[in-house]
């Protein structure tokens, strides 16, 4: 049942995007002689159920296109599920897949104080906490030259840097730091174990293993657009139950050579619990 | 060279395709495609299965934390009307269209003042002068300032309202907020634009003399919400179907152009009462364009109240009848035309991420 401490709630969702591959009339008129289909439909999500109470820290893991991404936007609010119902309570922030959502021909700053608008800061607050935004970010003297002149890890830097400090109820983070470099990844990874700390909703996606198994305390896994573990409800269930599920850990039968080095890798990577 | 690269990629790929280990391979790959691709998703995640730092949970235990409020869909609540409960965005929006016009031009904001001035010296020169309007028309220079101005204005709404989404393509795609936004953004910022030239038009007038009555203010106002209220609704209605139909944002500049020969400025409204025996369905169109009646009601401020103030009132200086009445009309039309524009926009915008 849906508690007062409820913080998102995911009922019977499904996503259907239309692949358009005719667009010019031209095109249209040669599909319709051929007989061909003017439009593709693609399932994303199917029927995804599940609910996170306040202060959980979630998991999100599948291999590429299975729908994280997918997910993360409907709870975003930028996408709206085709069928079922996606809530949230409280303020949502975070970064969708790679790179911000920023105006390429405006400054870092002006970016900045859109952004910040846009996830409900009002003026007075951007102010205050402007410069803890920016020295998060360390972006240096480039605050006043557009974004398009940005390295790709330096606008997530300034995302992540905005998004984090939000004071959302709810944070979204799907790799975002996939371009950052080393020492930015760890302070991010601090940040957003201080905010998990105070109570905030994480959902996180990564296919770093280790790193979601440190983060989380519950693990989603998605496969082709269905969820398929979800720690809480499976018997037994842990993130190291999900992570085991994706069979990131599985032998590689037909490479020998490589095998030792990868797993070893792997295995330290998930850490010696597993 | 380029003759003979076709040939000899044939005999590598020929080359490779008669190698037994490299057929093994292609059968095996044609047998578990999908297996496969799985399996290489899986290598390339376990690749990656460090590449995020491990930072441990913070000691302390965990704060609970109370937010207030429902459980609410996440999507941003839309509509013009919410718009201007919460204006800090939308004023940030707007701030960034007019620093956009400044950034990278050596005269700035000036060519939104200097591209209607030129036009304003061609019509006057063309229809004023060669064409010899102004003999027949009392004070036919504030006659066109009045129809540059808000076609103008139109005419800034409309391209930019056709272009905004697309032109904002990358806000739309990863935040949520209320999409209205960047239309209405374009709206104000055609005030922005008018309110100097309005402002021109009114030092003009009492330079020249100029009274009022009653029915002049009604009509200002009148005329300036029918524009409003009309630039509003095409500028949201077609700035959710330029997302879709890219064509749209070429088909405005023709239509704002032809526009200008659409509207009484370059010529008196007595020209077009003069079809008014022969073909008054024809009339009665040209009439029902909102453009055109924002103009007139413009023009029954400042025209007549300069043709008021010389005493000449002749029948040149006339206007349609009931413009007060035919107003109104109109301004309600618009309205329920914005009400519908803003259906089909709530309609369109789910798309739009996926779409752009
Ligand atoms: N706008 C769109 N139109 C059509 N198909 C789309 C669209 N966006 C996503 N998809 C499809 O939906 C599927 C899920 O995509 P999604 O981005 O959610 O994957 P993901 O799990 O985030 O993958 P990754 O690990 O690579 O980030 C993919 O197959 C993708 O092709
Ligand atoms: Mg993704």
């Amino acid at each position: 049942m849906v508690s007062s401490n409820t913080s998102i709630v995911v009922d019977d969702v499904s996503k259907i995007f239309t692949m358009h591959y005719h667009r010019s009339l031209k095109q249209i008129m040669v599909a319709k002689v051929r007989g061909l289909p003017l439009s593709e439909t693609f399932q994303a999500l199917t029927d995804i159920n599940f609910e996170v109470e306040q202060g959980e820290s979630v998991g999100l893991m599948g291999l590429n296109g299975s729908g994280k991404s997918t997910l993360l936007t409907l709870i975003n609010g930028v996408l709206k599920p085709d069928s079922g119902t996606v809530k949230t309570r409280g303020r949502v922030a975070g970064l969708i897949a790679t790179g911000a959502g920023f105006h390429p021909q405006l400054s870092g700053r002006d970016n900045l104080f859109l952004n910040a608008a846009i996830l409900g800061m009002s003026e007075a607050e951007t102010h205050r906490k402007f410069d803890e935004i920016v020295d998060f970010a360390d972006i240096g003297r480039f605050l006043d030259t557009p974004v398009s002149h940005y390295s790709s890890g330096m606008s997530a830097r300034l995302g992540f840097s905005i998004a984090i400090h939000v004071d959302a109820d709810i944070f979204l983070a799907d790799e975002v730091l996939a371009v950052g470099d080393k020492p930015f990844k760890v302070k991010c990874m601090a940040k957003m174990q201080e905010i998990r700390q105070q109570g905030t909703t994480i959902f996180y996606v990564s296919h770093a293993a280790a790193s979601v198994q440190h983060m989380c305390d519950r693990i989603l896994v998605l496969e082709g657009g269905h969820l398929n573990y979800d720690s809480k409800l499976v018997d037994g269930g842990s993130v190291e139950g999900g992570i085991k599920f994706l069979h990131y850990d599985d032998e590689e039968p037909d490479a020998p050579g490589d095998k030792n080095g990868i797993s070893a890798l792997a295995d330290s990577a998930l850490g010696a619990e597993i | 060279m380029s003759g003979g690269a076709p040939t000899s990629r044939e005999e590598r790929r020929e080359a490779r395709a008669s190698h037994p280990m490299a057929k093994e391979t292609i059968e095996e790959s044609r047998d578990g495609r999908k297996r496969n691709a799985a399996k290489r998703a899986r290598k390339m995640a376990r690749k990656k299965a460090d590449s995020m730092p491990v930072v441990e949970a913070l000691e302390a235990p965990q704060q609970t934390r109370v937010v207030e409020g429902e459980l609410v869909t996440p999507a941003p609540a839309g509509g013009v009307v919410g718009l201007f409960k919460a204006p800090y965005l939308l004023r940030l929006l707007v701030r960034r269209e007019i620093a956009k016009m400044y950034s990278a031009s050596v005269l700035g904001l000036l060519w939104s003042y200097i591209q209607p001035g030129l036009r304003f010296g061609v019509y006057y020169l063309v229809f004023g002068v060669l064409l010899d309007v102004q003999r027949s028309l009392p004070n036919f220079a504030i006659h066109l300032f009045c129809g540059i101005v808000f076609t103008h204005f139109f005419s800034e709404v409309f391209n930019g309202g056709t272009r905004s989404i697309w032109e904002n393509r990358t806000l739309v795609k990863k935040m949520a907020m209320p999409r209205e936004t960047f239309p209405i953004a374009h709206v104000i910022v055609g005030y922005y634009h008018i309110f100097p030239q309005i402002l021109l038009l009114f030092i003009c007038c009492l330079l020249s003399g100029f009274r009022t009555d009653l029915t002049g203010v009604v009509a200002l106002f009148l005329g300036t919400a029918i524009i409003s209220v009309f630039g509003m609704a095409v500028a949201l209605l077609f700035s959710a179907v330029n997302v879709y139909y890219r064509d749209f944002q070429n088909v405005t500049g023709t239509i704002t152009q032809m526009l200008h020969f659409m509207v009484p400025m370059m010529y008196g409204w007595d020209r077009i009462a003069g079809f008014q025996p022969t073909h008054p369905v024809l009339v009665q169109l040209y009439l029902a364009n909102p453009v055109c009646d924002s103009v007139i009601l413009l023009q029954r401020f400042f025209w007549t109240g300069v043709n008021m103030a010389d005493g000449d009132l002749g029948h040149n200086a006339e206007l349609p009848p009931h413009m007060l009445e035919r107003g109104g009309i109109t301004l309600a039309c618009c309205l329920v035309f914005l009400v519908l524009c803003q259906w089909a926009f709530s309609r369109l915008e789910h798309k739009f991420p996926e779409r752009l």
